[in-house]
């Protein structure tokens, strides 16, 4: 046991894997306590997350926001920063995305991308903010994406409202030109909303994966993160791959927002209050251990709780906020990764005597 | 309308608005000086909010008006406690405190929630029965001209959370205890060699820090939104978090931070009344705040303010 | 015989090494007893132990014949123990007065009475001849005080027995001397020191009794009186120790490095270079003297282009580098050897693989466009591995488990590997043993052999004198003076570094 704890590998399969454990079973006593009854609670969660095809559907679908959003987030962390503000830069690409599937009549072949592109470029461009002053002015990029979160929130209702606004707090539809539904998928899933941006999704993840490990970029952007000042003496500028960074991790905010744009829902709402898919993505980056891999499992896991939680909520009363505080808990475990190596180098030591 | 009119309109809704703030900013100090970064003051000013209605709510039948006052004193209890998740993680286990705080606030805005619902099986509270009232002060608001301005129409809080600025500053820098605390964000190897518990200092600070900022949310509870719903606590605590750090750490500049804020803050309500301030688009008096806030931090404030040790686990022997 | 301290058979542990094997110290009242090792050798942990802030997994310590628990440094306090310790332990922002008094402040109702502190400290310090200013900062404040400062500590919590653990490596020769006489008047008043240290001269002419600790293991116990350096340097490495590198002559042709007028401010905005004037040949070693601080860590980084000039030239056989990247100027021909490796020199988190082809991984072979190859980047860290010898488990080990003398090999590796005109090699070997050092001294008087350039900036005065063919020194931000290291002294060069100027006339430029 104690050589596994000394294998890197295997410990970042395993400590997010033992964290999620222990926090269902935090949940379960939480559900105790609250006088629920978790047997019934984590089976009809589980139902909810894939018990029928409609349902496998519905998880998938939550699945792609998630993951592009752990994506961003991952990807940053990877080069040293913490990009918290996912929220606001998935509210700017979903406007995007949203604005250009109705103000255009393409063909879906033009359509999509382009919508897509904004969707990442403006997601882009609202991370190249945070990263372009902690570049430059050395201003500590958690606060400065968090204010750029509410600015995104109050600015894209006010938008949506003064030129895109079809009555009841939505804005206009997209263009069929431009959606990622599917029929032939929802018929597969038994009316599900699932769509393709399934594939944009797990296209994302490769690139990430791709990026960060086979290219010379990603060799110093990653050097960037680990050692500032080694970075600068073999030559990199690491003001500017700190911005292209931020700008990377927008992108695939923005791809979120996308998601729920051109796929979910078709158009966008006007919101008094954030989405948490933004928050939500730091979770499945942790505990995905911020590799694509890991990544595309966490959100499918996530992905699942969510969609399962009203079905969990309906069946046994359990509130569906009981999901926000497990996912919390998850966090701290997966943080806390100290803890549970200390705990599973005991358990060797014990087990060798 | 003249300009002490205007003053008059917006200075003390200036007061009413910052007290909140100015409370759990005063808290990341305490948190942030021992070398803790503590991101979860949002969750933690959440909790305080939930802790000061619900209280309030159970409370007003048997003692009438002093019930928002004792609330406030059990979400201080409640929150100081609360906060130790953070500090356990943080400080013992050495976990990303960015990453604990962002979590601790996912798990505020969850539990006070499921708790609201279970309670009262709907997705937010009553309203309180009693509040904490605007006041005029009795004499001092009397006073010709500063009299309107700065001594009436604002809740004793407010001028609770000045005098506690002034109270914070004396404790940080003439005490040994402020001297200690500051020590352990500053170089906590050098003040281990100087016998002083850095650990247990940390934990202090990071409690001290979730008892004032679940005063700040109790206070923003009781005195401003006088209900609790999900969406309550909006943001209070982030702009706590950036007051603190445009008053560079500093009680007296995170009390002028906070008032500068809730300037902004209450000029998006408050603006209405006022001429000029009426023609400009609601949205951009909303983002006003946030737009200053990021201006603010890259206009003024350097890197080199912040305590030196600042979100760095301690660890013995780490040479 | 009245032992005020006797440390016996401890033995303290970390993960994976134990660092005090079952090591015996004793020290007699009133003696200056000097506790000798090499880098790593165990001599801090053992104070440490002594001071509180580590536990000893075996073994007892006696103060005064009385056997204690050493729990935390209060209660070494307590004891009469204080630590001078090597990094000082002080707070950069707070007084002089604010970090001596930190845990044990006279209070009057509640509050610091910071002006009974001032007063006491004032007294103390007139007490023992130990200069302070009370209420400067400590981040405006000398080294020499800062030191003072780490010993007014001590003295403020009632020390009988202090330790000063490596107090030489920052200060000039004349600084060292004063410092001596410190230590003697402590003594005169009563106190015990135990001094630990690697350098010989200054136990030889200090110390009473010096105990050596060789890879954790007590060596011995030796009267200063009836030794020698050479007989000491044998013990504490465990084998005859040649001091001086053997080297050919220098044959040195055209210059290479040409540096004039040149000016660079620190972070600060303060002038660090003022109009400094500098020339390195090809095949010589131009060693920089100087106490730190004097501007040659902003020289090094304004050459490499980790700063920007103010003004003046710098150029590299014909080619202006001041407005170059600092990747042009690394591939126009300079190879840096940084002063700090795990600031500066390695990304530890990355492989040592990949560390060394951290100044190469963007050209071919090992990257064409833009899609690294990490076949060959590992290929040619095998064989530069191999060839300098760079003990590791493979490429593919973290560089953060390599030893000090390992990562700077491999740094030196990967810089010497590109054949650069000029070699820049700042505190090259800081912290390594005896044997890294050897090593890598033989390598920069054969890349000099080569017919290279090589600038050496050192702290340690007998490295420079050692090596370097020409030795100029350093001064508030100018070369104030170009000495032939065959016809000069510690004390000729002390005095320079301290902006004095020679007594004899001539010497070679």
């Amino acid at each position: 046991m104690n050589k596994l704890v000394k294998n890197e590998r295997v410990m970042m399969i395993l400590i997010p894997v033992v964290s999620a454990i222990l926090g269902l079973i935090a949940g379960a006593v939480i559900m105790l306590l609250g006088g629920y009854d978790p047997m019934l609670g984590y089976q009809s969660l589980f139902d909810g997350m894939f018990g029928t095809p409609k349902a496998i559907g519905e998880t998938i679908r939550a699945m792609t926001p998630l993951a592009l959003a752990g994506i961003a987030v991952a990807f940053a962390y990877k080069t040293g920063l913490f990009n918290i503000g996912v929220e606001g830069q998935l509210l700017v690409g979903w406007l995007a995305s949203v604005w250009v599937g109705y103000a255009f009549d393409l063909p879906a072949v033009i359509h999509i991308p382009l919508a897509v592109l904004a969707a990442a470029a403006a997601g882009a461009v609202w991370a190249f903010i945070p990263g372009f002053l902690k570049a430059k002015f050395h201003v500590h990029e958690v606060i400065v994406s968090i204010m750029m979160n509410y600015i995104a929130l109050y600015t894209t209702s006010s938008l949506i409202r003064t030129y895109l606004y079809a009555g009841n707090e939505k804005s206009y539809d997209i263009k069929e030109s431009a959606s990622l539904a599917s029929s032939f998928l929802a018929q597969l899933t038994d009316n599900s909303r699932l769509h393709y941006g399934i594939l944009i999704t797990i296209a994302a993840a490769i690139v990430m994966w791709f990026i960060l490990n086979k290219t010379a970029k990603g060799f110093e952007l990653r050097a960037v993160g680990f050692n500032q000042h080694a970075s600068q003496y073999a030559g990199i500028n690491v003001g500017r791959n700190i911005v292209l960074s931020m700008a990377i991790s927008g992108a695939f905010a923005g791809l979120a927002g996308a998601m729920e744009g051109l796929g979910t829902f078709q158009y966008m709402g006007t919101f008094t209050a954030f989405t948490g898919t933004g928050f939500d993505g730091i979770a499945v980056a942790l505990l995905g251990a911020n590799s694509a891999i890991g990544i595309l499992l966490a959100s499918f896991f996530f992905g699942g709780l969510q969609t399962a939680a009203p079905q969990m909520n309906f069946m046994t009363g359990v509130p569906s906020e009981l999901i926000q505080i497990v996912i919390a808990l998850i966090i701290f475990f997966v943080a806390s990764s100290y803890l549970i190596r200390w705990v599973l180098g005991r358990a060797g030591k014990g087990g060798a005597k | 309308m003249n300009f002490l009119e205007v003053l008059a309109i917006i200075i003390p809704a200036a007061l009413y608005s910052a007290a909140p703030l100015i409370f759990t900013a005063l808290g990341g100090i305490f948190s942030e000086r021992s070398g803790v970064v503590n991101i979860g003051l949002e969750g933690l000013m959440m909790f305080g909010a939930f802790t000061g209605i619900v209280s309030t709510l159970l409370l007003q039948d048997s003692l009438g008006a002093w019930a928002p006052w004792v609330a406030i004193v059990i979400a201080a209890v409640v929150c100081a406690v609360f906060s130790l998740i953070h500090a356990v993680a943080s400080i013992t286990l050495k976990a990303d405190q960015t990453v604990s705080g962002v979590a601790l606030n996912f798990l505020a805005a969850g539990l006070s929630i499921f708790l609201i619902k279970k309670i009262f099986g709907k997705g937010q509270t009553d309203f309180i029965q009693f509040r904490i009232d605007k006041v005029s002060i009795p004499g001092l608001s009397d006073i010709p001209v500063i009299g309107k301005i700065l001594f009436s129409n604002v809740p004793i809080t407010s001028y609770i959370a000045i005098a506690l600025a002034f109270a914070v500053w004396y404790i940080i820098y003439k005490t040994p205890f402020g001297l200690r605390l500051r020590s352990v964000g500053e170089h906590p190897m050098a003040a281990d060699t100087m016998g002083i518990k850095v650990v247990r200092m940390r934990y202090v600070g990071v409690m001290i820090s979730g008892m004032l900022a679940g005063i700040g949310g109790a206070v923003y509870a009781t005195s401003i939104a006088t209900n609790f719903a999900a969406g309550t606590i909006a943001g209070q605590g982030f702009l706590a978090i950036a007051a603190m750090i445009f008053g560079k750490w500093h009680p007296i500049g995170a009390l002028g931070a906070a008032m500068f804020f809730g300037l902004a803050q209450s000029l998006s309500i408050t603006g209405a009344q006022i001429p000029v301030i009426q023609d400009i688009p609601s949205v951009l008096l909303t983002i006003a705040p946030y737009v200053l806030t990021i201006l603010a931090l890259t206009g003024f404030v350097g890197r080199a303010e912040a305590p030196k040790a600042l979100g760095v686990p301690y660890e013995k022997g780490r040479r | 015989m009245e032992y005020v301290i006797e440390m016996l058979d401890i033995r303290k542990e970390f993960p994976g090494i134990v660092a005090n094997d079952n090591i015996t110290l004793q020290v007699k009242k009133g003696e200056i007893h000097a506790l000798l090792g090499e880098n790593g050798a165990g001599k801090s942990t053992l104070m440490n132990v002594l001071f509180g802030l580590y536990q000893p997994e075996k073994g007892q310590i006696r103060v005064n014949g009385q056997e204690v628990k050493i729990t935390d440094p209060n209660v070494a306090n307590d004891l009469g123990i204080g630590m001078v310790h090597q990094h000082f332990m002080l707070v950069q922002n707070f007084t002089v007065t604010e970090n001596i008094i930190l845990g044990n402040e006279p209070t009057r109702t509640g509050k610091i009475n910071i002006k009974k502190a001032a007063q006491d400290i004032q007294e103390l310090s007139n007490q023992y001849g130990l200069s302070v200013d009370p209420y400067a900062k400590i981040q405006d404040i000398s080294v020499g005080m800062q030191q003072r400062v780490e010993i007014l500590k001590t003295l403020y919590r009632g020390a009988d027995i202090l330790i000063f653990d490596e107090p030489t490596a920052a200060l000039t020769p004349q600084e060292i001397t004063e410092l001596i006489q410190i230590m003697k008047k402590l003594i005169q008043e009563g106190k015990s020191i135990i001094l630990i240290t690697h350098k010989l001269k200054e136990i030889m002419s200090v110390c009473d009794r010096c105990t050596i600790i060789r890879k954790g293991v007590g060596v011995g116990t030796v009267n200063v009186q009836e030794t020698n350096p050479d007989e000491l340097a044998a013990l504490m490495v465990g084998r005859e120790v040649h001091f001086k590198t053997e080297k050919k002559t220098a044959t040195p042709k055209e210059a290479v490095l040409t540096i004039k007028e040149l000016v660079v401010e620190d972070s600060r905005g303060v002038e660090a270079v003022s109009s400094l004037d500098l020339s390195v040949r090809a095949g010589e070693i131009v060693g920089i003297a100087g106490v730190d601080g004097n501007g040659q860590t902003e020289l090094i980084e304004a050459i490499t282009g980790l700063r920007k000039i103010k003004s003046g030239s710098i150029t590299l056989k014909n080619q202006e580098l001041s407005t170059l990247s600092t990747r042009k100027i690394t591939e126009s021909g300079i190879g840096h050897i940084p002063q700090d490796r795990h600031k500066h020199g390695l990304v530890l988190d990355y492989t040592i693989g990949e560390n060394i082809g951290l100044q190469t991984y963007y050209q071919k072979p090992m990257s064409k466009s833009g899609i690294l190859n990490y076949k060959e980047m590992y290929k040619k860290a095998k064989e530069l591995i191999a060839e300098y010898d760079v003990r590791t488990p493979s490429e593919y080990t973290q560089a953060r488990s390599l030893s000090g003398g390992n990562q700077q090999k491999a740094i030196i590796a990967r810089e010497v590997d590109r054949s650069p005109e000029l070699l820049i090699a700042a505190q090259p070997t800081r912290g390594l043993d005896v044997g890294a050092i050897e090593f890598i001294h033989k390598k920069l008087i054969e890349e000099r052999d080569k017919g290279r350039a090589v600038l050496l900036v050192s702290l340690e005065l007998d490295e420079v004198i050692n090596l370097s063919d020409r030795i100029a020194v350093i001064y508030e931000g100018k070369i104030v003076d170009i000495v032939d290291p065959k016809e000069t002294n510690e004390q000729e060069l002390g005095l320079l570094m301290a902006g004095g100027t020679r007594e004899k006339a001539g010497g070679t430029a």
